[in-house]
């Protein structure tokens, strides 16, 4: 028995849709820094949906209170810890991605995808 | 080199052609994910099937095993600590990248800096006495964060992405020479491989026993006081050394290509 | 409360459409900052607070400061080189 969630699962829905807002933006912009923004926003679209499903209705945060460990107090820390891991590692992702950008605009003088391609189009003949 | 009217035609019709494709493609990936989240379990109730044994495990021995209060600290540096290790590791290594790409060896960026850097805020008044007094709130703020870190929210990232802004403040607001008084390319280098080290070291004994933790050396404290969790807290501050060098490292290239 | 968490996240949405349609860099990158900080508030009510602080300081703080300061580097080449143009 299939069931649907329609509305219940709105978080998960917001996710899918700022994910495919920054696919889009991807896809669609040529500009290079504007595609390292759409990246971002896939990130954190992906961190949300993943944050979203450690949650659990009417539980706290995943610091004990004194004396108090029983699991059903508590939200699932796993999410969280992965989460964490995936923003740092967006950040050293940006960092270098913008290195890379920047070292493109020293040689071409453009952030335009189609401009550098056809500068580089003499350089493999 | 000018393009003839043949291959503007055609670079036309593959800008088309991408285009829709493009689309297609965007609206696809749309709908099979919409698809996906309609048929997973409903949000936010408990028996969801992330909700197994391993979380039951984590909050009821977490306390005992490892001494801290804040269990995503528990997981991401006492379960979990060579994922962070690895982590860790990939800050590094994207600094090392940025490292390679713009630091500016012939000085030709530096030289031009130099010519613009009569634009440059430092001389303001306001800004330097406002920066006076933030930066040291941000300071104790930023070591509030990590060193609470198995207490309450917070830990090493936070923590040392706060210090390195507060580093990038005070290099903006009191200028190059002042900031390379403490923080230059030779601490710079052994402060990052000493936190790195460390961490490996201390880390690297759960390696050789073959995943089994050792009974811990450094007793773990009564739980919510400062010196508790064992090694949570010394790792929770090479993390930090780390992020901030790479955070200020980071800063310094993008700027003038050279710390 | 519900309806709170559903406006915050129908700004989040406008926010990503915001960067995506706008033509200035650094305002795609403003839109951006305000974008990761509302994402911090989210997952305050998500909780999650360990990953709010992170996003805070990171996402919203150090990213920021990198974009702006490549958009800087880029205006810099800019005024120094001759005939390049950052469409």
């Amino acid at each position: 028995m299939m069931e649907f969630h329609l509305f219940t699962n709105y978080v998960e829905i917001a996710a899918v849709i700022l994910f495919s807002i920054g696919f889009s933006t991807l896809l669609f912009h040529q500009n290079l820094m504007k595609k390292i923004i759409g990246f971002n926003i896939m990130d954190t679209a992906i961190f949300l949906f993943l944050a979203a499903k450690g949650y659990i209705a009417g539980r706290m945060a995943p610091i004990l209170v004194e004396g108090a460990n029983d699991p059903s107090l508590y939200i699932n820390p796993v999410p969280s810890a992965l989460v964490l891991t995936g923003i740092v590692v967006s950040v050293s992702v940006t960092a270098f991605a913008l290195a890379l950008v920047l070292r493109l605009y020293e040689r071409y003088g453009t952030l335009h995808l189609d401009e550098i391609l056809y500068l580089t189009r003499g350089e493999h003949d | 080199m000018e393009l003839n009217p043949v291959e503007i035609r055609l670079l036309r019709r593959f800008r088309k052609m991408y285009m829709v494709t493009a689309f297609l493609v965007s609206l696809a990936m749309t709908a099979v994910l919409l698809l996906t989240v309609f048929n997973l379990p409903a949000f936010g109730k408990a028996g969801n099937p992330a909700e197994n044994e391993v979380i039951g495990r984590y909050i009821e021995k977490g306390l005992e095993e490892t001494g801290a209060v804040n269990i995503v600290a528990a997981v991401i540096l006492d379960y979990r600590a060579f994922d962070t290790l690895g982590e860790t590791l990939v800050l590094f290594t994207a600094l090392v990248a940025v490292l390679m790409l713009l630091k500016d060896e012939a000085g030709v960026f530096n030289r031009r800096y130099r010519e613009r850097s009569k634009f440059e805020p430092e001389k303001d008044q306001i800004f330097r006495s406002v920066a006076g007094m933030l930066i040291p709130c941000l300071l104790v703020f930023s070591i509030y964060i990590i060193v609470n870190g198995h207490l309450s929210a917070g830990g090493g990232f936070a923590g040392g992405a706060i210090l390195g802004a507060t580093l990038v403040l005070y290099n903006i607001a009191y200028g190059l020479e002042k900031a390379r008084g403490f923080i230059n390319e030779k601490n710079f280098l052994r402060f990052i491989t000493a936190a790195l080290l460390f961490y490996s070291v201390v880390k690297g004994y759960s390696f050789f026993t073959g995943g089994n933790h050792l009974p811990s050396v450094i007793p773990l404290g009564f739980p919510g006081s400062i010196f508790s969790g064992g090694l949570i807290l010394p790792l929770n501050i090479t993390v930090g050394i780390v992020v901030a060098c790479v955070v200020y490292g980071a800063f310094c290239l993008f700027n003038r290509g050279g710390l | 409360m519900i309806i709170f968490e559903g406006l915050l996240l129908i700004f989040l949405i406008v926010c990503a459409v915001a960067v995506a349609l706008t033509r200035q860099l650094w305002q795609a990158i403003i839109i951006f900052m305000s974008y990761s900080l509302v994402m911090s508030v989210v997952w305050v009510f998500l909780q999650a607070p360990d990953l709010a602080v992170t996003e805070a300081a990171v996402g919203a703080g150090i990213t920021s400061i990198l974009f702006f300061l490549a958009l800087k580097r880029i205006n810099a080449m800019q005024t120094g080189k001759k005939g390049g143009k950052g469409k």
